[in-house]
């Protein structure tokens, strides 16, 4: 619990996602992840940033509820009624992760169709959040119709659509080009800001990291645990602060800690 | 912007106009080898004069087809019928049997051997026992869909359990039934698998009609297309059995044509096997 008070201005009834003790090990790679103590706080942007293999997409999966962990108990506060609970998450997966043979709309209003909202409801959310993500245009399309960054897009929407509590990013920019990357950084911000989500960002990359979010969870290599949090204090993140002396001496930061935290797991 | 747009369709009119050559290309090439294939027959029948009850020419197979047509045309009728009744029942009992399959993990351990054992069985040796239990009609139909139901079948089961592993996860994340995991992803993702497998067993069902009347043909009840080839063959009526063996491979070209055009259709808006190559 002191942690909490450490790491936030908030008061610790305003906790969205609690991790107690996680792990996770597989019978035939060992424990992977873990043990892991983590809280999250309401309206908090939060990356996970640590060593490819370390666990980091496993922890986010075991908070969505995608993966079981081995032991340790996940606290997320998840709307009451049951219909509603299964739409308090958003996820974006690091492919786009699309179906190939429905069109734009089909695919981001997916999760209503499945809560079983009535098609014409369902089509009116698809297409704020589809506006929200700057394809208002694109519904009609099919996906192999679009570049990568519109399919991220198209997923980012697709996890928005349901107004979720939470939004769980599991690298989903990685495999865009840099320029593209800048601007999504850039959408998802202003989405955060506008929109009030709890976001847990799990990334490989420092500055994507700093540049994003309030909290940076550096993370050891195998088995990934919580090294060190580091907080970032922007009151903007625009190319100003992108290019401010703040910034690289955050990211040099992270760097460092990043570095410590794969060498302990290298003497380990 | 605009100016993008403008030579993005000049380059597009450009591969039009490649692909639409080289559509003609592949029209024309097949043909010229046929055209050379029918003329080398003919001349062969000629010069070595070969008597027409060995091998009739090209003409005399043609003038046979018009003479016979009235016959030849009720028995391809009759052939077809049975092929689209064993193709029927095979892309049905197909599919439906993958279904059960993929709900059921000790249906597929039980069935799934007999399944293979139907398919490895040589239909002809099974056919003649068939004709033996069943009224003939019925086991015509039962051969054509003992050999044709298993691609649809095993490229079905292949299709349901292709779908994204992580689209998986994000149905079960929003809650998905059973019936909408199926009727949202699993059937959508095995849609092009199973239109492969209808495209063999189109063929197939056709072999196993086939087979099934020539099995038959002794008991003398069989108008189809292949009782004609058996009839004509013990009659030494050759020219006849040319012209039926004709009718038979064009309607199994028809059939898979149509089949073709069809998993296109279904398949051009999103499937990279029916888009066109790209730059």
């Amino acid at each position: 619990m002191t942690s909490v008070s450490e790491t936030s201005a908030r008061t610790p009834k305003d906790v969205a996602i609690r991790l107690r003790g996680i792990t996770k090990a597989y019978d035939d790679r060992g424990t992977v992840l873990g043990p892991i103590d983590l809280e999250v706080q309401r309206g908090e942007f939060i990356s996970m940033l640590g060593p490819s293999g370390c666990g980091k997409s496993t922890a986010l999966r075991i908070i969505a509820g995608l993966t079981a962990p081995t032991s340790g108990m996940v606290d997320l506060k998840r709307r009451t009624s049951a219909e509603s609970a299964a739409r308090s998450i958003g996820f974006v997966f690091q492919e786009p992760t699309l179906m190939p043979w429905a069109t734009v709309r089909d695919n981001v209003r997916l999760p209503l169709t499945l809560a079983g909202l009535p098609q014409g409801d369902a089509n009116r959310h698809a297409q704020v959040a589809l506006t929200r993500v700057g394809l208002a245009e694109f519904g009609a399309a099919f996906p192999r119709e679009l570049s990568g960054g519109m399919k991220m897009r198209v997923s980012l929407a697709r996890a928005l659509v349901t107004d979720p509590d939470v939004l769980l990013l599991d690298e989903p920019f990685a495999a865009l080009d840099e320029i593209t990357r800048f601007r999504l950084n850039n959408d998802l911000v202003a989405l955060w800001r506008n929109l009030g989500k709890t976001v847990v960002f799990v990334t490989h990359s420092v500055f994507e990291s700093v540049y994003l979010s309030e909290r940076v969870v550096v993370m050891t290599g195998r088995p990934g645990r919580v090294h060190t949090e580091i907080r970032i204090d922007a009151a903007q993140r625009d190319e100003a602060f992108r290019t401010s002396a703040e910034y690289v001496a955050y990211c040099r930061r992270a760097s460092l800690a990043l570095a410590e935290a794969s060498g302990a797991q290298a003497d380990a | 912007m605009s100016g993008h747009h403008t030579t993005q369709t000049a380059l597009r009119d450009d591969d039009g106009a490649r692909r639409e050559r080289t559509g003609a290309w592949r029209m024309a090439l097949p043909v010229a080898i046929l055209a050379a294939g029918i003329i080398a027959w003919a001349l062969i029948v000629r010069i070595n004069a070969i008597p027409p009850y060995v091998l009739p020419g090209p003409a005399l197979v043609a003038q046979t087809l018009i003479q016979d047509w009235p016959i030849l045309w009720s028995s391809l009728l009759t052939t077809l019928l049975t092929t689209l009744e064993g193709f029927a029942a095979a892309a049905i009992g197909g599919i439906a049997l993958a279904l059960l399959f993929s709900q059921s993990r000790w249906l597929e351990v039980a069935l799934l051997p007999y399944a293979i054992v139907l398919q490895v069985t040589p239909v002809i040796a099974i056919a003649p026992l068939l004709l033996i239990y069943l009224p003939q009609q019925t086991a015509v139909v039962v051969c054509a869909w003992i050999v044709a139901f298993f691609p649809v079948l095993s490229n079905t089961t292949l299709g349901l359990n292709s779908a994204d592993r992580n689209l998986v996860g994000l149905f079960k994340l929003y809650g998905a039934s059973r019936w909408q995991m199926l009727r949202y992803l699993k059937l959508p993702a095995a849609l092009p698998y199973t239109l492969g497998g209808l495209r063999i067993a189109g063929g197939l069902s056709l072999i196993g009609a086939v087979v099934a009347e020539i099995a038959a043909g002794s008991a003398g009840t069989g108008s189809g297309l292949a009782y004609r080839i058996a009839e004509s063959g013990y009659r030494l009526n050759i020219p006849r059995m040319f012209a039926a063996l004709l009718l038979l491979s064009f309607a199994g070209v028809v059939i898979y044509t149509v089949l073709a055009l069809v998993s296109h259709r279904l398949l051009r808006r999103w499937h990279e096997s029916a888009l066109r190559k790209e730059s």
